[in-house]
């Protein structure tokens, strides 16, 4: 129970300290390893602990992303006023969508989460008046804070993104560790028990399906002030499943596993670019090997021994 | 609005839909026989597409076009099941990641052979033109992928209803285990249906290709279309996979003539009805 968080305030705390002294590049990358990182770990809370693969889950992501992108652009509204329709619209977007996919179970629940992040991506590419279809929202200014530094520049970025990462992750801890995480975690082992045991399957996994959903959508109001651009690319269905990757990679049904995950997956992909124009085929062959030679995740095995 | 104005998108909704029966069917027939979610298989059209347009580049001849497309692509989905997913049985998200890492390679890979322009595949003569009755045009080639999805249509029904092997596959679809346990190999059979649907969606591919064209990104772009067709048809259906690329074409096409910028949503939100309504599909069963 308290290593976890040694751990993470460990990491943290070095993290603090290298930043200064890293380059401008290493240290964007290490940002949006922070961003991803939420984006990871909030998939896990329904993949790792409920035991549901979505497939759509960029769709809150990307809501919020918009939302950010088109009220700080065309509205120029604040940081408070983008942070909540973020997360209101993610979570919204969550709530509608978990009351057609909860019902659904194994592969069925997979397509109809593939085909509701599909009306998501419908709507960015298509809803040109409201989206800039596949002109994307570009722009999109660092918010003004009381923060040490201006966002604008790499560093005070990178520490706003650690201490959101960081709460992020702290909310999740105490909710996977709650009796209300260890309830997801019995239906992931066995629904058909826990429904016998009187409690009510459908309620925990919705909710679950939620609150992912409004942690989604946290990672994507970040990502609209990091990347300053929101495009179709952030709603598509291979950015779920790049997701999807990471925490398998990671290892589901832990939360540092998935932020390990997608640290390596975001490392992988700008280093290889550099070096390859091929970096689609080895990304490809990348989601092929974890699944042949690491089917539990390559952290996985190391971050369960611990226990 | 005119009656030629709906007459002439019922057609070519119609059309559409044709197309997507036969990317969907094979689909269908792959995930109800193996459960597998098969994310490669626009990539399958997408290569057939291509392998098509050379074959028509070097020797001219569109039969063999759509031949060369649908074996070639067979061949590639028949050492993709047995090399690589046949290791990963009853693996769901295992499965997923494995097809996406395929489609991911199949894309790298076409952009490396053919490039990044768009092609159209040159349709032989005799398909070109169009039937005019009064003040309507119906183009002869939108008439002729009506034609092969019916034939194609009629034989799936009819090799899946009257042939020993066609049993076989709704048995393995029923209740695969209980198939294999009065005897069936299924195995055997999941590859041969595997194979079937790669060169389905292949077909798809060297017909769409004289239309729609055959370009880098076609491979992700009409996989929502299939997974859309399948959901609403039901998984492992042949009459779902009709009735469901029928409705999808239609609906798509209506969507895009009469509200442009929320096309996809005309599209994707009758799916979530249906699904609210009935989870396994128009013609599904659990």
């Amino acid at each position: 129970m308290r290593s976890p968080v040694v751990a993470a305030a460990l990491v943290a705390a070095a993290l603090a300290l290298v930043a200064p002294v890293l380059p401008s590049y290493p240290l964007t990358l290490l940002t949006q390893v922070l961003i991803v990182a939420v984006l990871a770990m909030s998939l896990d809370v329904l993949l790792g602990y409920t035991g549901l693969p979505s497939l759509g889950h960029a769709a809150y992501f990307g809501i919020a992303a918009y939302a950010v992108g088109i009220l700080a652009t065309e509205r120029a509204a604040g940081f408070a006023t983008c942070l909540l329709a973020g997360l209101v619209l993610a979570t919204a977007t969550a709530a509608v969508f978990g009351v057609l996919a909860i019902r659904a179970v194994g592969t069925y629940f997979l397509m109809i989460t593939l085909a509701l992040g599909m009306v998501v991506w419908g709507l960015a590419f298509r809803w040109v008046s409201m989206t800039k279809g596949d002109n994307g929202i570009s722009g999109v200014p660092r918010p003004e804070l009381p923060w040490p530094g201006s966002l604008w520049s790499p560093l005070p970025f990178f520490y706003f993104a650690l201490v959101a990462a960081l709460v992020a992750w702290l909310l999740l801890g105490v909710l996977v560790r709650s009796p209300f995480g260890m309830t997801l975690k019995g239906i992931r082992e066995s629904e058909s028990r826990m429904r016998a045991l009187g409690y009510n399957v459908w309620l925990h996994k919705y909710l679950a399906f939620v609150i992912s959903g409004l942690f989604a959508g946290f990672a994507g109001v970040l990502w609209a002030y990091y990347n300053g651009f929101v495009s179709p690319v952030d709603v598509q269905l291979v950015t779920s499943v790049e997701t999807l990757l990471m925490v398998a990679l990671g290892g589901p049904g832990t939360l540092a596993g998935p932020a390990l995950g997608a640290a390596a997956i975001v490392f992988l992909k700008n280093f290889v670019s550099v070096y390859t124009k091929r970096w689609l085929l080895i990304l490809g062959a990348v989601y092929i090997g974890v699944i042949l030679f690491a089917p539990r995740g390559v952290f996985g095995a190391f971050t369960r021994g611990h226990r | 609005m005119s009656a030629e104005f709906w007459i002439t998108q019922t057609f070519n909704g119609l059309s559409y839909g044709a197309l997507l029966f036969l990317l969907a069917s094979g689909l269908s027939l792959i995930f109800g026989v193996m459960r597998i979610v098969n994310l490669a298989h626009g990539s399958y059209f997408m290569l057939g597409g291509y392998v098509g347009l050379s074959v028509m580049w070097r020797t001219g001849s569109f039969a063999l076009a759509l031949i060369a497309g649908a074996v070639a692509i067979a061949l590639v989905g028949i050492a993709m099941e047995r090399l690589f997913l046949r290791r990963l049985p009853g693996q769901t998200l295992g499965q997923v990641l494995m097809t996406v890492g395929f489609a991911l390679i199949f894309q790298d890979l076409a952009l490396l052979v053919w490039g990044g322009d768009p092609y159209t595949i040159p349709v032989p003569a005799s398909l070109q033109g169009a039937v005019a009755t009064g003040a309507l045009r119906f183009p002869t080639y939108r008439i002729f992928i009506i034609v092969v999805a019916f034939v194609i249509g009629a034989a799936l029904w009819l090799g899946l209803d009257r042939t020993r092997a066609g049993a076989m596959i709704r048995a393995a679809v029923d209740d695969a285990e209980m198939a294999q346990g009065v005897g069936i190999r299924v195995p055997r059979l999941s590859l041969g249906v595997f194979a079937l649907g790669a060169a389905l969606a292949a077909l798809g591919g060297v017909i769409g290709g004289g239309f729609l064209g055959v370009y880098p990104g076609a491979d992700f772009e009409v996989l929502p279309y299939a997974f859309v067709v399948v959901i609403v048809g039901g998984l492992g259906s042949l009459p779902g996979a009709m009735v469901g690329s029928v409705l999808v074409g239609l609906l798509d096409n209506f969507g895009k003539a009469l509200f442009p910028e929320l096309s996809y949503f005309t599209l994707f939100a009758p799916m979530a009805l249906i699904l609210a309504l009935r989870p396994t599909g128009l013609f599904g069963r659990v």
